[in-house]
This record gives structure tokens, C-alpha cells and sequence, in this order.
């Protein structure tokens, strides 16, 4: 607030005191659940039960979390989502790392190496971020089936990339948009070609729009249910799949601190990615709009 | 044999022609200059030139081969960007030696060639910085260092001075004529700044609606332009362009020009200036084509006429630049410019005797805007 000039009296204190109250109210709003997810996953069941949903944790546990891990029943098994969780990991790292590159070389292609119908393609690419997942569910069954991998991590690596290509492309596009094109004129002159160009002159500038990339996609796969259930099979499904399998197997008492355990376990890698990386998300977003 | 000769080069984008029938042809060693208003095709004969953009029809030479259907980096050709296009990952050395590493010169060569444009340019002491952490005038230097590094056939300088300050920029075009001076080297230059086409061009190019209108040397372009807009847009302060009528003038000619409510202004048109076709134009509409330098004041003597014609108008804005003095004054139905000497005392509003030398005027068509004499 240092740009603000303003003469501090005591009503443009009260007025700014009131401001950030209610800032800290609605940021306090937004932060509950998690917090009540954190508390309930290291409560024994009996608090649970006996307490309300708001009490701390008096004699915190990690049961929940080992049980969660390692012995919870998802469906028939009772191994946890452990195993669930590597899988994800297993689909998620390809599927970004090929659909960020595709759509860096997309993005590419359809700025600094313009071809008749270029800003068709890139229309259509941009038509395929609107397209409702449950459209295609039958139809990209019969692909994986005719390309013999449906039920494998393979086959879901596959849908990933396919939809995710629409998005990296958007990125990464309109990111070269504002990369001047002398700069690829220059290269040109010096004697670099397609490959060459990308790699040593705008590989090295695109640091933001990357990170950007593999969050947004790390994030969108590894959210991903709708795929997980219908295109994998017991040992290739992730996690998401592997945790609603866990809340919705009931026997007998219901388990909520392992239930939240397995939600925060499944939450984590993009609570973690965004808390490390959240800044250059943001930064790479706005990467280009303002010059500085 | 022409380093770089272009034929009957055509551009259409669309049905826009952006380049009507271009023809022109450089000597190895030559300077030549690109130089029209905003949109008149020059940079994008200078894309064509250097490969970037196809042509529609027409050959580029380069060296007596036809490069014209040959990728920008199979033409040896090298090019200075206005924008100066520096690789922004890559320090001032590699961005020196990128060219040449992508011609798979070997490391030594690299470094020596780096070694020599680097001291040519006295930038020696940036080589290990990123083009962000350099000044303006230290990225155009990099720029041309760049272009150096290679020793290519021709030189393309797409208006390379045109994001530095006024100072920085004469300091430059000095040392891009020394350069050239110096290594002999064949370029070709575009400019909207008709100064920067004066002082460095061996042949300017004057480019209006994808024509050449004009292809001669500087002193040709200034001093013999082949119609008015060439006339006008050379020089600065421009041409004055004043409407008058052809007139007989016992057997010779010479120019009334309109001045309501004043005396009548007749300019006598010098005899071994008279041109063919005057005799068909007689009383018919004229414009006369006075730069600035071709007033003086009276009791100054003028180098090539010993009289000139006197003339008397009176001054509306007194400019004094320094090294002369501007002077505005109606003349006729129109304000012209005159250059005069520092010293002179007038103010505005004085009446003012003034020579003009019409050994040097230039006569158009009113109509068609074309020299006729």
C-alpha cells in the first residue's frame, strides 16, 4: 500500500481495519474445509463419533493415514490406495510431459511458421478446450479398444495427451504470439531450421508458459475421475478412482478419518505442486500482458 | 558483375500488390537505400531480398545466381533487424557466433571471428552479457556484430537506427558509413529517414506504393528529382512547391505566380535551363519547385548564378536553428521556407529582399506532378 497516498486519520483506519477483517473472514471461510478435513483425518473414530465436527483432535492419530495408505478396503481388496496413488503418478508424468510438448511445438508451429489454414487449425484445437468429456467416452473406447490398449496406463495416457493437447497448444500459442517473429527471421538467416530454432531460441524463453503447462496439466489429470473409472482396469486405476472406490466401500462403521486421510493423500501432489509452483503459475499467466 | 540484382520482382498479398515490377541492380561494394514513406513496399522488398517472404513473380540474383526460390540461410546473405532480434537466452558471444555455428564453423574459427568483430565494434568487454543487460545503442552494435561475424555477400540493414535517440543515432550512421568504408562490403539499406539516405547511400532507392520512382545517387535524387513527390520528400525543410503559370517572355519563359492584392511576382526562367516541352505548357498551370538553400538573402553572393532574382516578401516566423536561420514568408497563395545565414537581423513581420536562385529551380507538371524542367 505504499503507492497509496493517503493522510492515515482514524476513520481511513477504521475503514481499512474493517477491510482487512472481513479479507481474513472470507479467506478463513475458504481455508475450513481442509482444515476440517486435516483435523478429522488424525481423530481417532471415537472423537469423531462424540465430538462435533469444528473440536480439535485431543489424542491425534496417523492410524487413519497408515490405514488409508496401506490396509483400506477399495472395493474387493483391502490394500489402501497406496498402490492407487503410484499409479496416478505412473499416468500423470508421461501424459504431461507429452502434452506439453506437443503443444509447445503446436504453438510453434502455428505462430512462427504460418501455412494456409493455420488459424483454422488453431480455431479448431481451441473448439477441442470446450468439448464435454462424456461425449467422447464411446467413442474413444472404440479407439483404445482398435488400438488393443484399453484398460492399460497406456490407453490413459493416451486420452490424457488427446485432451490435453487443446490446452497446451492455447498456452503455448499465445505465449510465441508475442515472441517477435524477427527473432525466428534471424535464426533463419544464421542458418538454424525448424528443430533448431524452437531448441535454442524460444526452448530457452519459455520457462513461464511451461510452468504453467505442467501444472494446469498435471492438475486436470490428476483430478481426473471420469477417464480413471471408465478407461482402467483394478491395477491401472488412479487414485481419485481408487478413493471414491474407498468412501463407497461400507462395512459396518464408517471410517470418515480414513476417508479424509485417503482425500488428503489423493489432494496432495497438487497441493504441493501448486504451493511450490503457484507463484510462476501466476506469473507465467500474465507473462506477456505487462511489460517489465 | 552485379552483386545483388533484382528483376521485375512482383509481391501480392492478396489482391494487394505490395510490389509492382521492382528492378534494380547493386555493384559488389555498393551502398544502396531503401528509403520511402511507411507502406511503400520497402521492407517488404527487403524481406523478398533476404528469402522471408516469397515472391510472387520476378528473380533475385545474388552474385549472378538465382536465389530466388533458395532459403534465407543458402543465400549468404546477413541481416540487421530493427528491432535487432538478439537471441534473448544467449550472451552477446553466442549470439555473434550462432550463424556461424550453424554453418558448422569449427570452435577456433568461431572464437576468432567472434575476437574480430568484437573489437571492430568495441564491444569486447560485453561479449559475456545477455542482450537484457545491455543499452540501446550496445544492442545495435551487437546487431551488427552479429551480421559481421559471417563475411556473407550481401548486407541487410532493415532500418537498423530507428529505435536510438537523435544523438546516438548520428553517432552510428557515422560509423556504419566507416564500416562500410572500411570493408568494402555490399549493402543494402532500409530507411524512412531521408537524412540517413543522403549522407551514407551510394544509390538511393525512392519507393512509393511499391514503385521505384527514382533509383540514381544522392546528388542526382536531391538535386534532379524526377517528379514531386521525390522533390518533397528529400531534403528537410521540404521542397517549397509554389503554383504559377508558364509564361512568354520575349522568346524565353518565365513564371507568374498569383499574389492577390499585391504586386505581381514574375520569375524570369533561366535560358540554358529551358527544356523542349515547355513551349506546349505555355500559360498553363506549373508548380515551381524552390528548396529552402536556393533563397538568400540579398546583398549575400550567390555561387552558381552571380544575380539570382530578386524578389520582396514579408516575414511571418523567424526559425534560427543555430547553425542558420529558417525564415517562413507568404509568397503567392502559399508560405514557403527559406534558409538564410545565421547573422540575419530580420524579425517577423519586417519586409525582406531576398535572392532566389532559379538555376536550381525545378519545374512540374501541376497535373501529373512530373519534372519538367
Amino acid at each position: 500500500m505504499a503507492n497509496v497516498i493517503r493522510r492515515q486519520t482514524p476513520a481511513a483506519r477504521l475503514g481499512r481495519g474493517l477491510l482487512y477483517g472481513v479479507l481474513i473472514l472470507a479467506a478463513l471461510f475458504y481455508i475450513l474445509p481442509l482444515v476440517v478435513m486435516l483435523m478429522t483425518s488424525v481423530k481417532p473414530l471415537s472423537e469423531i463419533s462424540a465430538g462435533s465436527l469444528l473440536s480439535f483432535p485431543q489424542n491425534p492419530t496417523f492410524a487413519p493415514w497408515t490405514k488409508a495408505w496401506g490396509e483400506a478396503c477399495t472395493g474387493m481388496r483391502c490394500d489402501g490406495v497406496g498402490g492407487y496413488f503410484w499409479n496416478s503418478f505412473a499416468i500423470v508424468i508421461p501424459a504431461v510431459l507429452i502434452s506439453t510438448t506437443i503443444g509447445a511445438l503446436n504453438g510453434y508451429a502455428l505462430t512462427k511458421w504460418r501455412f494456409k489454414g493455420s488459424e483454422l487449425v488453431f480455431a479448431l484445437m481451441l473448439f477441442g478446450c470446450f468439448i464435454p468429456f462424456q461425449v467422447v467416452l464411446l467413442p474413444m473406447a472404440q479407439t483404445l479398444g482398435w488400438l488393443g490398449i484399453s484398460s492399460s496406463r497406456a490407453g490413459l495416457i493416451l486420452v490424457h495427451v488427446v485432451f490435453g493437447i487443446a490446452f497446451t497448444t492455447l498456452f503455448f500459442r499465445n505465449f510465441y504470439v508475442g515472441i517477435p517473429n524477427e527473432l525466428v527471421s534471424a535464426a533463419k538467416l544464421d542458418g538454424a531450421g525448424f528443430f533448431r530454432i524452437f531448441w535454442r531460441i524460444l526452448l530457452p524463453v519459455s520457462a513461464p508458459i511451461i510452468v504453467v503447462s505442467v501444472i494446469w496439466q498435471f492438475t486436470q489429470i490428476w483430478n481426473d475421475f471420469l477417464f480413471g473409472v471408465a478407461f482402467s482396469a483394478h491395477n491401472t486405476q488412479p487414485v481419485t478412482v481408487a478413493l471414491n472406490n474407498l468412501v463407497n466401500t461400507s462395512t459396518g462403521v464408517r471410517e470418515y478419518n480414513v476417508d479424509m486421510a485417503a482425500a488428503m493423500i489423493a489432494a496432495l501432489p497438487t497441493l504441493v505442486v501448486y504451493v511450490l509452483a503457484g507463484k510462476y503459475f501466476v506469473r507465467g499467466l500474465t507473462a506477456g500482458s505487462v511489460k517489465g | 558483375m552485379a552483386a545483388l540484382e533484382i528483376h521485375n520482382v512482383r509481391k501480392e498479398f492478396g489482391s494487394e500488390r505490395v510490389l509492382k515490377d521492382v528492378s534494380i541492380s547493386i555493384d559488389s561494394g555498393e551502398f544502396l537505400i531503401l528509403v520511402g514513406p511507411s507502406g511503400c513496399g520497402k521492407s517488404t522488398l527487403m524481406n523478398a531480398i533476404a528469402g522471408l517472404e516469397p515472391v510472387t513473380s520476378g528473380n533475385i540474383y545474388i552474385d549472378g545466381e538465382d536465389v530466388t526460390w533458395r532459403t534465407p540461410a543458402d543465400r549468404d546473405i546477413a541481416m540487421v533487424f530493427q528491432s535487432y532480434a538478439l537471441y534473448p537466452s544467449m550472451t552477446v558471444r553466442q549470439n555473434i557466433s550462432f550463424g556461424l555455428e550453424m554453418r558448422k564453423v569449427p570452435k577456433a574459427e568461431r572464437e576468432a571471428a567472434v575476437e574480430r568483430v568484437a573489437d571492430l565494434l568495441q564491444i569486447t568487454h560485453l561479449l559475456e552479457r545477455k542482450p537484457a543487460q545491455l543499452s540501446g545503442g550496445q544492442r545495435q552494435r551487437v546487431a551488427m556484430g552479429r551480421a559481421l561475424a559471417r563475411e556473407p555477400k550481401v548486407y541487410l540493414f532493415d532500418e537498423p537506427l530507428s529505435n536510438l535517440d537523435a544523438k546516438l543515432r548520428v553517432d552510428m550512421r557515422t560509423e556504419i558509413k566507416k564500416l562500410h568504408q572500411r570493408l568494402g562490403t555490399t549493402i543494402v539499406y532500409v530507411t524512412h529517414d531521408q537524412v540517413e539516405a543522403m549522407t551514407l547511400a551510394d544509390c538511393i532507392a525512392v519507393m512509393r506504393d511499391g514503385h521505384i520512382l527514382q533509383l540514381g545517387s544522392p546528388d542526382e535524387v536531391y538535386n534532379n528529382p524526377v517528379d514531386m513527390f521525390v522533390a518533397g520528400f528529400m531534403g528537410s525543410p521540404s521542397m517549397n512547391f509554389i503554383r504559377a503559370t508558364l509564361e512568354d517572355d520575349n522568346g524565353g519563359y518565365q513564371l507568374r505566380i498569383a499574389t492577390p492584392g499585391e504586386d505581381e511576382l514574375v520569375l524570369p526562367w533561366p535560358e540554358e535551363r529551358i527544356a523542349p516541352d515547355m513551349a506546349e505548357r505555355l500559360n498553363q498551370p506549373v508548380i515551381l519547385g524552390l528548396r529552402p538553400e536556393h533563397f538568400s538573402e540579398e546583398d549575400e553572393r550567390l555561387t552558381s548564378q552571380a544575380e539570382g532574382t530578386l524578389l520582396s516578401a514579408s516575414v511571418a516566423v523567424v526559425e534560427p536553428t543555430g547553425a542558420d536561420i529558417l525564415l517562413r514568408l507568404p509568397l503567392g497563395e502559399q508560405e514557403v521556407t527559406a534558409r538564410v545565414g545565421p547573422k540575419c537581423a530580420v524579425v517577423a513581420g519586417e519586409r525582406l529582399s531576398l535572392r532566389v536562385d532559379m538555376g536550381r529551380a525545378i519545374l512540374f507538371d501541376a497535373e501529373t506532378e512530373q519534372r519538367i524542367a
